[in-house]
């Protein structure tokens, strides 16, 4: 059942003229409801979930209007209609909102807290936050599983590597594993509850700090909420610089990504070289903007650190010599059958489940959707610019690897071009005070794929504030994508969508 | 004292392959951090790694049983002695009567069988995972290697280490088919038994892929010490059954004076030396497989070794 068109249904919403840049509209619970209805039937994407102290919002992205829009809901009795009921994707960032805000989802198929483990002593913190008892944070109920010869393996939260805590539930038979369940919410740092106050210089520290290997998008997309909740517009330098800062940061992430997917297929060598590049493109960053993560250096208003001359070219000459040295890694990626053997065919997302869930970035783009928000919901420095997306159809490890291989291609040319004619002016522009409430969204391009940031603004402070990390969605694939598959390939799948456990529990 | 003497070359031996095993470890570790172009901890470090472990307290789980306990020292012990039961530097040892090729193969199963039972005795779903990979390469590594045993018996005419040392040094056994196909089976067999990739990854931080490791999660402290040198012993014990069987030559056979065996250990020592280099060089060419590829790799092993005995038996010049 696809349901009416968007279109057909906002035409008699009331239109709020708050926020900037994308239209939000106050719905009722009917229209809320025919909107859910006409997500799950395939008539527009679902690219954020989240409540604010009034009312529950959703970020759509459809056909019908440019650019995407925000429907809200007032919340006047603690409920509202479940949109999980009809769209599963939606299911999680439901329970969030009843976790963090006491609103409930009615009709919601998922009662369980998501990122509320019964350790924080309040609940709702976000909402009525009254004093709660504390629970025993391990007592969860996993989904069952029924059938015969069915063991389970619990993995996690603490790892044996060194990497963020995450609970994985499988379910196997002998190696294969019939369902995979995730829990997250170990790493949840209130950031809700920081940022509602805060004023702006220490919301964008806090925003930054959301996940370390995502800072420069996060930042950004900060500062573009930021900047379009003000008004202000950001001087040509500044938006070129913060391309800069973008792409370096997607090429040393995916760096890391390729190197590390043939790591965990024991095929150390191109680890090896991967780790010496990525490692090439921190110097360079440290030295150019004098933080290797770059973190910081994207703020509302333009770009703390201008760039000289010299620096740039340091930067070009040091892509120039890495770019043949990365096409020999990708050679013997591509031409070590043991290698190929792993990566092929190995953890398969259909193309159905990504357009369903909206994926961005590599998960996506490997299953055949085609979207990028620097082309598809542009923004300055790429607007401007002609830009190459790479879309695989196959899904599997090794289409997730190749997407990678294919962005680093594209943003060394994005990066060339932009260094070699930097426009000449300030970098920076001030903010205007402004003391009425104001909203603005940004949507962003981080490595991983889109990630979005939702703000309201009034006397120079924060009131409320949301983060939506751009492997939110994807996170839930790989419940699917592991499907079927054997115990032992979980590492490489789940190395493939490298997904952010931080950015998630938010 | 001839008596004494042949004490102490057999305890030389024992004690041999007892003290360079840590090291023939470190060698390969250095050599492929080398590869991948990192400094890699020092040679010694091995060593160090299992003193360390020695003066550490072992942590055990509620459940674990006199099993769980006993293993390591079980496992340390077979490996040791079918490591000191194979001619190094010399054949016609004062033990080397007392087990052939079929016992030493007996040894490690042992061991290999009491460690997956204590990988499963805790009750962690990670041993449970590893015993069961375990044995799923044991059982398809072992008929492999009785296969290479008996090809080479056939060819030497006994199961007798000694005797087939002497054998492929002295008698005229010439370029074999037979020899050739089941040296190969034999290096797929050793691969897979020291969990070397690609079978098993040891430098592997990621639960779910681990085989050996996953066993061993739950040790720590003197118990893992000794898992490590046991470890450490059955890759020296492999390489010097490679040297044993295939390269025998430089062997101290009839002459037992100081000058052969000391001649006799400088070839045993360099030869070992030298498939410490070449094993991380081999490995760093290609990735681990998937589990469900070790029975084609490892019947590879069978069909090869099986082969050479058909061979054998069709005409003994193969």
């Amino acid at each position: 059942m696809a349901g009416e068109s968007l279109g057909t249904i906002l035409r008699t919403a009331h239109r709020l003229p708050v926020q900037q840049p994308w239209p939000r509209y106050e719905v009722d619970s009917t229209q809320w409801l025919a909107i859910g209805q006409t997500i799950a039937g395939g008539g527009g994407d679902l690219i954020g979930l989240w409540a604010s102290p009034d009312s529950v919002h959703l970020a759509l992205r459809s056909s019908d209007f440019e650019t995407p829009c925000v429907v809200s809901l007032p919340v006047t009795d603690g409920t509202f209609p479940s949109i999980g009921r009809l769209h599963a994707p939606a299911i999680r960032l439901e329970r969030a909102i009843r976790d963090l805000h006491g609103f409930t989802p009615e009709d919601c198929p998922d009662s369980r807290p998501w990122l509320d483990h019964g350790s924080w002593g309040v609940s709702a913190p976000l909402g009525a936050s009254q004093e709660a008892p504390l629970r025993d944070p391990a007592a969860y109920e996993f989904l069952p599983v029924r059938g015969r010869g069915l063991h389970q393996v619990p993995v996690g939260p603490v790892h044996a590597g060194i990497i963020e805590p995450g609970h994985f539930r499988f379910t196997a038979n002998g190696e294969t594993v019939v369902r995979l369940e995730e829990r997250f919410g170990y790493v949840h740092k209130g950031i809700g509850r920081l940022l509602a106050g805060a004023g702006f210089d220490r919301a964008a520290r806090i925003i930054a700090r959301l996940s370390g290997d995502s800072t420069v998008a996060y930042s950004f997309a900060y500062a573009r909420a930021l900047e379009a909740a003000l008004g202000v517009s950001v001087p040509p330098r500044a938006q070129i610089l913060r391309g800069v800062m973008a792409e370096l940061e997607r090429i040393a992430n995916h760096f890391g990504d390729i190197g590390a997917i043939c790591n965990d297929a024991a095929f150390a060598i191109a680890h090896a070289h991967c780790g010496i590049f990525r490692e090439r493109i921190l110097a360079v960053c440290d030295r150019t903007f004098g933080h290797r993560l770059m973190m910081d250096r994207i703020v509302p208003g333009g770009v703390t650190t201008d760039i000289a001359p010299a620096t740039a070219a340091d930067m070009v000459a040091t892509l120039d010599e890495i770019t043949p040295r990365f096409a020999e890694i990708v050679r013997l990626y591509d031409q070590t059958p043991s290698l190929q053997d792993r990566t092929c065919t190995t953890g398969i997302v259909s193309k159905a489940l990504v357009d369903r869930w909206a994926a961005g970035g590599h998960v996506g783009r490997a299953s055949g959707r085609d979207f990028d928000t620097r082309r598809d919901c542009s923004y300055p420095p790429y607007d401007s610019v002609p830009l190459t997306v790479p879309v695989f159809e196959r899904g599997d490890v090794d289409a997730r690897v190749w997407v990678r291989i294919r962005e680093v291609e594209a943003s060394m040319t994005l990066l060339k071009a932009w260094l070699g004619a930097l426009p000449q002016g300030p970098v920076f522009a001030d903010l205007p005070e402004r003391s009425q409430a104001a909203e603005g969204i940004a949507m962003i391009e981080a490595f991983r794929g889109d990630l979005l940031v939702w703000l309201r603004i009034a006397d120079g402070k924060i009131v409320c504030a949301h983060a939506r990390d751009a492997s939110h969605f994807q996170w839930q694939l790989l419940e699917a994508a592991i499907e079927g598959n054997i115990v032992a390939d979980f590492p490489l799948c789940n190395k493939s969508f490298n997904c952010s456990y931080s950015g998630h529990d938010g | 004292m001839a008596m004494i003497y042949d004490l102490v070359a057999q305890g030389l031996q024992m004690i041999l392959v007892l003290a360079v095993a840590p090291f023939i470890l470190g060698v390969t570790r250095k050599v492929k951090a080398r590869l991948l172009r990192r400094i890699g901890p020092p040679l010694l470090q091995p060593y160090r790694d299992i003193w360390k472990l020695m003066h550490k307290e072992a942590v055990m789980a509620h459940d674990a049983s006199w099993l769980y306990r006993g293993t390591p020292y079980l496992l340390f012990a077979t490996t040791w002695v079918a490591a000191a039961l194979i001619p190094t530097y010399s054949t016609g040892l004062l033990f080397s009567w007392s087990a052939d090729l079929i016992a030493i193969v007996a040894l490690l199963a042992t061991g290999r069988f009491a460690l997956a039972l204590a990988g499963m005795d805790v009750g962690t779903a990670f041993g449970g995972i590893g015993s069961s990979r375990e044995m799923l390469i044991a059982s398809l590594a072992e008929p492999a290697m009785l296969l290479v045993v008996f090809t080479v018996s056939l060819v030497a005419g006994t199961t007798q280490l000694s005797a087939i040392a002497e054998h492929m040094i002295h008698g005229s056994v010439g370029l074999r088919v037979s020899l050739g196909l089941v040296l190969f089976s034999f290096i797929f067999v050793a691969i897979a038994e020291n969990a070397r990739i690609p079978i098993d990854n040891p430098a592997t931080h990621l639960e779910l892929t681990m085989v050996h490791e996953a066993m061993v999660l739950e040790y720590s402290g003197r118990h893992l010490a000794m898992i490590e040198a046991a470890a450490a012993l059955k890759l020296t014990l492999y390489f010097s059954l490679l040297v044993c069987l295939f390269l025998p030559f430089g062997m101290a056979t009839g002459d037992k004076s100081p000058l052969a065996f000391a001649i006799g250990l400088a070839f045993y020592l360099s030869k070992i030396m030298l498939l410490a280099v070449l094993l991380p060089i081999a490995e760093t060419a290609v990735a681990k497989m998937r589990v469900f590829r070790y029975p084609v790799f490892l019947g590879g092993a069978f069909a090869t070794a099986a082969l050479a005995v058909f061979l054998l038996f069709v005409s003994q010049g193969f």
